[in-house]
């Protein structure tokens, strides 16, 4: 039923527990995760500034994603993992389309109601704008 | 030239490059004005300038999207040259900056940014970040709480009014809503008109009125040198933040060469020189701005606001600026790396240190670059220069082995010769450098020494494991300074 999940993380003990809901729903199925971090342009910069060279920037984001990546490999599932440029929102809504998956799941990233009122809920946006079935995990 | 790619440049990306390239000329005004003020000169020079190099640039830069303009890091080089010699000698060593920088794209010196670490660059932003801030203290001199309490509205428009809507620079949004108070109010505080002339002229040709001597040229170069290094510095950071940003190549020596195009165009026709714009680049990629009609459009249309708004630019009060230029160096700062300065490296967090602080004493970004490259350059000189030497004894009374291990130059040698006992009474001692390097002619001459030493207690010294580098300098130079010492 769920065969090509996709799951939105940056590292965060949010995302990684949206790792572990995605792992059990790719085991009923023998489902593949692909896993998407999107790099927005202050984590760009930053990356840049204190990196050496582009091997060392990709090195920082594999590391930052690395605790998912841990929970997936732990399960013994296949999955691949894509950095994309640009804001979170917008950025997963566009490679979630394109790419037709069967279900987004997110973790939704805790802030207070003030906030999510000032930054917007990305989860929110997620939910509105994803074709596909979207879950967000607490 | 590749007529596909150049059309991909160009066309790729009509829609997004058209509106991107106008928020980014509304955005650049506030920016250009505040710059001007800070180098010393009319706001004219900062405006004609980012025409001037945006439009230039779009046609030679290396990097397709990125914005180049007046900027902060070359205003603050200029302020004593405008101070003691005047507009007309910066626009000389503006041009001059320009030709430098050809030369350094033309001798493929770009790859220079690779020898200034990270935590230089980190000084340098954070260093930058912190004259911006400093300079709008002169501002405040003489002024009465009106003044903060504008710089306080500016600001709080700049960072609440994006959460209504982002299509219009929040910058752009806080300079008019604060000078249509103060207009309205009619505020007795000082504005850009009380600086200098605004003209909504053209920049026209000109050549710079100042004698063609030689104690010109001792006068502009240094600044020249200065300028060109910090914007080719600037221009190459931003570069690599927008290859990230938008997931793309691009050609350094090129933009280098780019830069000096711009420059030089910018001289002849009025303006300071500058570089590209961090802030702006991002504001453009993430405004949809990603071909180098981006950067077209925005040198024109700021030209096209300069004609329509001559007349209203002097109006605009020095608090809204001082505003922006706070909230420029708010975000020019890298808030990680003092979140960071305790869990990074203890050498790495020092030349960072040292970096600001010789900026913030010296006012000169490039005097700061150079201290902490030179600062990093003898940490890490000092840090491989740790030799480790064992000792085995193979033939009691008879034979003894030393294994050398590491990195034998200039900075190791002194360490190495302690290392050895040469009052022992041996027939042989066999030097293993199997895991050693020999760099240069200390090296060389430490190992004559060392020879030499034995020798006169008559032991016998033997190598082993020279690897074919070492042992090709060592033929080429080991005779010589042997035959010197003796």
């Amino acid at each position: 039923m769920y065969q090509k999940i996709l799951l939105a993380a940056d590292g965060s003990d949010h995302s990684i527990r949206a790792a572990s809901h995605a792992v059990k729903i790719a085991q009923i199925d023998q489902g593949t995760i692909d896993v998407v971090y999107v790099v927005d342009s202050k984590t760009s910069k930053e990356n840049v500034l204190h990196g050496v060279d582009k091997y060392e920037v990709k090195k920082v984001r594999q590391e930052r994603i690395q605790p998912v990546i841990d929970v997936l490999e732990a399960a013994g599932l296949e999955y691949e993992t894509h950095v994309v440029h640009g804001e979170p929102g917008p950025a997963i809504v566009e490679f979630a389309n394109r790419n037709e998956y069967d279900i987004l799941v997110v973790g939704s990233r805790g802030l207070n109601q003030l906030q999510t009122m000032i930054l917007g809920s990305v989860s929110h946006k997620l939910a509105k704008r994803v074709e596909c079935p979207v879950l967000i995990v607490k | 030239m590749d007529i596909e790619r150049l059309k991909k440049e160009w066309f790729g990306n009509v829609k997004g490059d058209i509106l991107a390239g106008i928020v980014v000329a509304l955005a650049l005004i506030p920016e250009a004005i505040a710059f001007s003020i800070i180098a010393g000169v009319d706001p004219m020079v900062g405006l004609y300038a980012s025409f001037c190099i945006a439009m230039v640039i779009a046609f030679v830069g290396g990097r397709p999207g990125m914005i180049s303009a007046a900027t902060g890091a070359m205003a603050l080089l200029m302020v004593t040259l405008v101070a003691e010699h005047g507009l007309q000698y910066l626009l000389a060593a503006t041009i001059l900056t320009g030709v430098l920088q050809i030369l350094f794209g033309v001798f493929k010196l770009a790859v220079v940014i690779k020898f200034v670490p990270r935590s230089v660059m980190i000084g340098f932003v954070n260093a930058l970040a912190i004259l911006i801030f400093t300079a709008q203290f002169d501002h405040f001199k003489g002024e009465s709480w009106v003044m903060y309490a504008l710089v306080a509205l500016t600001l709080a428009i700049i960072y609440i009014f994006p959460m209504i809507t982002k299509a219009v620079p929040s910058t752009l949004v806080a300079i008019i809503v604060v000078t249509i108070i103060v207009v309205f109010f009619g505020f007795d505080i000082r504005s850009v008109g009380s600086l200098g002339n605004l003209s909504s002229d053209l920049p026209s040709f000109l050549i710079p009125d100042i004698p063609f001597t030689w104690e010109t040229l001792t006068i502009i170069f240094p600044y020249s040198l200065s300028l060109a290094l910090v914007g080719l510095l600037e221009s190459l950071l931003t570069s690599n933040i927008i290859d990230d940003m938008t997931d793309t190549e691009s050609d350094k020596n090129r933009e280098s060469r780019g830069q000096g195009i711009a420059n030089i165009v910018a001289g002849f026709f009025g303006g300071m020189a500058g570089c590209a714009m961090i802030g702006q680049s991002v504001i453009n990629v993430k405004s949809g701005g990603r071909g180098r009609l981006s950067t077209l459009v925005a040198g024109a249309f700021l030209m096209f606001l300069i004609v329509v708004l001559g007349n209203v630019v002097d109006k605009i009060p020095l608090a809204a600026l001082a505003g922006v230029m706070i909230m420029v160096s708010i975000s020019t700062f890298d808030w990680g790396s003092v979140k960071n300065l305790l869990k990074i490296p203890r050498t790495d967090a020092l030349v960072m240190v040292v970096t600001v602080v010789t900026v913030v004493i010296t006012h000169n970004l490039s005097i700061g670059v150079l201290t902490g490259v030179l600062l990093s350059a003898i940490f890490f000189a000092a840090k491989i220069s740790k030799v480790d030497v064992t000792e085995k004894v193979e033939v009691k009374d008879k034979k003894k082995v030393y294994k050398v291990e590491g990195q034998i130059f200039f900075a190791s040698v002194n360490d190495l010769v302690a290392k050895f006992d040469f009052t022992e009474q041996l027939e042989e001692v066999e030097i293993d450098l199997t895991m050693a390097h020999l760099w240069d002619d200390s090296a060389i001459g430490a190992l004559d020494k060392i020879e030499s030493k034995f020798e006169q207690n008559n032991v016998k010294v033997t190598y082993k494991g020279m690897n074919p580098e070492s042992n090709q300098l060592k033929n080429k130079i080991g005779g010589l300074s042997k035959a010197s010492d003796h």
